[in-house]
């Protein structure tokens, strides 16, 4: 049986020579549905069951509670705003899952058509296999993204940020800095009215505030519509208003305005917990994120010691505004940092890249520490943009290499000092 | 910790009572396949090799000293290396030369001899006592054909001719996959153990270090209780027994500094040959891995020939021979021999097949460092059944901090060898190039994740340093 699928797929490979694009691809989905029978040539005879595509497809599973979340929440966001069920994410559960997929399911397909597109090709050209990076990039890049993101700006960004950030340097492993935050840092310095302020984070509004009402597509009102009336079910209503005093603002937002004070205005510390926020799609529910962060220590795929470390410095850094206490925001108690904004989601898939992070353990405590530290001083001190995770994140990738040589320096000191 | 780097023989204690050390890190391979703890002695094998290969730092064109069809005593002089005509390398076995195959370029490969039914050895005029001068001794033990017995760090050389021993280290205990219990090796042979101990001794300025097995298992007297040595045991997984690994704990090797290793064979060997003038090659032998029907242990010579040796165990079809264990040792075809240091013949199955989804969901259980696998999840005692599949395809390095997990030394193993493909000969240097060899970084190379071949990157990184001159 497994001979015949085999000699099958044999027999529908593209020659190499001719088209190398065809058999790149080939190869990939090859590899995919067959583990090679290649065996060990020099050096080990055994090697350990555990390969990059593993490695991979585990961060991959690892964020599926956030996109399952994510998806509720951007319907969730959207019915807020319009004062209808919005007291649990499961009430009009088929209106905010089919919202929220019709918003998901594009941008996902974006973002892994044209991440892998670009490094099919390069492949090719490369005449190498294509490695597995993109598979936790592509996941990771949704759930980076505002709902209402535009889709030409998201695959700009993702062209942007292959090419740029890894091809150029020669591929999956080289890279210097995170390519999904630096498709995100894309978009935001580009096109930083799609990232930025109280507009872009609830879905589907022509204004998210007072006098803007629902804005639906033909594939709400002409396909799912009529689907869920044979069924008796809620409909999406097209021009409904969305309800007085709603701004769509983020925690962040309130919270650079007046503190924590203004935050309450409008959230509970449980909404903000368990994800009930305008955010990022994947960013926001923190005991999904939580329970990821768990998967990858668990597993040890992902470094502990990033994630403690980030924490420390987060909360070192939170410490240190709590007893300055210059402004509102300084004032805010640490531990309500990790509900609101980013903190989770960064610390968990963000930070922890093992290319892009320091490579030496005792670097990742540094590296994450630093992290924390620099992340929360953008956060509350810097009064254009609310969140600091991405642009410290992407600082410090770009000095890991500087903190291992330091560690390393330390190591061939030890060993060097004895010999003169 | 177990991570520090000691100047000083911090692992001994002031009152010379042994020392444990822990070792955390590390990953014990279990397979299939083990030999039951009995010596079989009726193993007929009739042809043995010198391997010039197994010799690492002696020229390619050594100088011969015998032809085809002659006939030569064990511990007759077969060839020396030019470089050091004093240096004699000799025959394990008593026979005729039936062959000297050679290489490319002609370099010699193997000389194989055919066995007499009983071996007659070679005597000795006069065998100096242990009172004798250091002098003395290097020049027996090189005319002897005792001197390739001792293994030169860094980068497990031939030994210097011209040049004493900062330490002698011997580890009694061999953590490798499936590798052979050395108690059942050294036992009936204690006297002479204990006797190559005391030569050691007298040929090294400093102190001959005794790796001892601290894991709980019984260890053989002829190791707890060896005399005129420095005892350290360790407790951990594979690579605790690995010397390479018990060096760095014990005492570090600098850069020109040289030490020397020897297996415990090597040292009954040595021992026998002052105990009882003799020449004795004699090698107990692991013939393990799952494609072997009956696994044993055997009584034979060292450089057997691998078909002989093989011949009742029933050999599966489709599977690799190996030289060694699964993690360092060489492959090897029935005409070929074993290498002349290695005490144990793996024999495991060739994974020359596809797997569907075999990264995903694997249909078996395969050992693995990582705990996304139900056996790595629940590691209770999983017993496997490893192929030689690679289980993935070559990738650039991405995973950081993998090698460092099963290797308990203050190493960076992957700066190492980036270093090495990037050519930083300073860096090589710093981080430490001259305390590894390709046997402790093989288990980093099992665990990799991106297939990477770093014991071939370490030998490169080596051959480079030598070339160098450093």
């Amino acid at each position: 049986m497994k001979e015949k699928i085999i000699s099958l797929f044999k027999r529908m490979e593209p020659d190499k020579e001719k088209s190398p694009l065809l058999h790149t691809a080939y190869d990939a989905f090859f590899t995919f549905a067959f583990t090679p029978n290649t065996v060990t040539k020099e050096g080990v005879h055994i090697r350990d069951g555990m390969d990059l595509k593993r490695t991979m497809v585990i961060v991959v599973i690892a964020m599926q509670l956030c996109y399952l979340w994510g998806t509720l929440n951007i319907g969730h966001q959207h019915f807020a705003a319009l004062g209808l069920y919005q007291n649990l994410i499961l009430e009009g559960f088929h209106l905010k899952l089919f919202y929220g997929l019709v918003q998901l399911l594009p941008i996902w397909i974006v973002a892994h058509v044209v991440g892998l597109g670009v490094e099919f090709y390069f492949a090719a050209r490369k005449k190498h296999a294509v490695e597995e990076g993109f598979l936790v990039t592509g996941a990771l890049i949704p759930l980076i993204m505002p709902p209402d993101v535009p889709l030409w700006i998201l695959a700009f960004s993702i062209v942007f940020a292959v090419i740029i950030g890894k091809e150029a340097f020669g591929g999956t492993g080289m890279n210097v800095v995170n390519i999904a935050l630096l498709a995100r840092v894309f978009v935001f310095f580009a096109y930083p009215g799609t990232i930025s302020g109280d507009e872009v984070w609830v879905a589907g509004l022509t204004k998210a505030g007072p006098g803007g009402m629902a804005d639906y597509g033909w594939i709400h009102l002409q396909v799912l519509n009529p689907i869920f009336e044979s069924f008796g079910w809620d409909t999406f209503n097209q021009g409904y208003a969305v309800v007085d005093g709603y701004t769509g603002a983020t925690p962040m937002a309130l919270a650079a305005k007046g503190g924590w004070a203004a935050v309450m205005e409008h959230y509970t510390p449980g909404q903000m917990f368990w994800g009930l926020i305008p955010g990022s799609i994947g960013e926001t529910s923190k005991p999904f994120i939580i329970i990821g962060a768990l998967m990858l220590i668990g597993t040890g795929i992902a470094s502990w010691r990033i994630m403690v470390s980030m924490c420390l410095g987060m909360v070192f850094m939170a410490l240190i505004f709590n007893m300055w206490g210059y402004n509102a925001y300084m004032e805010i108690p640490w531990y309500y940092h990790f509900s609101m904004g980013s903190f989770l989601f960064a610390m968990a898939f963000m930070a922890t890249d093992p290319v892009t992070a320091a490579s030496t353990n005792r670097g990742k405590w540094i590296y994450g520490f630093l992290i924390g530290v620099i992340g929360l001083i953008v956060r509350v001190m810097n009064p254009a943009y609310p969140e600091g995770w991405m642009l410290a994140i992407l600082l410090l990738n770009v000095f890991a290499p500087l903190i291992d040589h330091f560690v390393l320096q330390s190591n061939i000191n030890k060993r060097m000092k004895h010999v003169q | 910790m177990e991570s520090r780097i000691a100047e000083a023989p911090t692992a001994v204690s002031p009152e010379g009572e042994p020392v444990i050390v822990k070792l955390r890190r590390g990953f014990d391979v279990n397979l299939h396949g083990e030999a039951p703890k009995k010596v079989h002695s009726e193993v007929s094998v009739n042809r043995f090799a010198v391997q010039a290969p197994n010799y690492l730092g002696l020229a390619p064109m050594p100088k011969l000293m015998v032809e085809v069809g002659q006939h030569v005593l064990a511990g007759e002089a077969l060839f020396f290396d030019k470089k050091h005509p004093d240096v004699l390398f000799v025959a394990p076995v008593s026979g005729e030369v039936i062959a000297i195959n050679r290489g490319e370029r002609r370099a010699i490969q193997e000389l194989v001899i055919l066995a007499d039914r009983t071996i007659q050895y070679r005597t000795y005029d006069n065998i100096p006592g242990l009172d004798a001068s250091r002098e003395e001794l290097f020049a027996f033990l090189k005319d002897s054909g005792a001197w390739p017995l001792f293994r030169q760090r860094p980068y497990n050389l031939l030994a210097d001719p011209d040049a004493v021993p900062r330490d002698i280290f011997i580890s009694t205990f061999d953590t490798a996959p499936l590798a052979p219990d050395l108690n059942l090796v050294v036992s009936g042979r204690e006297a002479a153990f204990q006797k190559g101990l005391d030569v050691l001794g007298k040929l090294t300025t400093g102190k001959v270090y005794l790796g001892l097995d601290a894991r709980g298992n019984a260890v053989s007297s002829a190791f707890s209780q060896a005399s005129g040595v420095q005892k350290v045991g360790f407790k951990g997984k594979h690579p605790a027994g690995n010397v390479g690994i018990q060096i760095h704990h014990i005492r570090p090797i600098r850069p020109k500094e040289k030490i020397w290793t020897l297996g415990v064979q090597e040292v009954i060997t040595l021992g026998t040959l002052f105990l009882e003038g003799k020449y004795d090659a004699s090698r107990i032998v692991a013939l393990t891995g799952s494609s072997l029907e009956k696994p044993a242990y055997v009584s034979t010579y060292a450089g057997a020939n691998l078909g002989d040796l093989l011949k009742n165990q029933g050999v599966a079809e489709n599977s690799r021979i190996i030289s060694g264990d699964v993690l360092s040792g060489k492959t090897k075809t029935v005409e070929q021999f074993l290498d002349v240091y290695d005490d144990q013949v793996s024999v495991i199955p060739e994974g020359n097949d596809y797997e569907m989804f075999g990264w995903l969901a694997p249909m078996s259980a395969r050992p693995s460092t990582s705990r996304t696998f139900f056996s790595g999840i629940f590691p209770f005692g999983w017993i496997y059944n490893a192929t030689t599949n690679t289980r993935g395809e070559k990738r650039a390095f991405v995973v950081t901090g993998q090698y460092e997990e099963v290797l308990p030394m203050d190493i960076y193993p992957q700066h190492l060898l980036k270093a090495i493909i990037t050519n930083d000969i300073e860096k090589i240097e710093g981080l430490g190039i001259h305390e590894v060899v390709e046997e402790d970084l093989a288990l980093c190379e099992f665990a990799c994740t991106s297939k990477q071949p770093l014991q071939k990157i370490l030998r490169e990184g080596i051959d480079m340093m030598i070339n160098e001159g450093l």
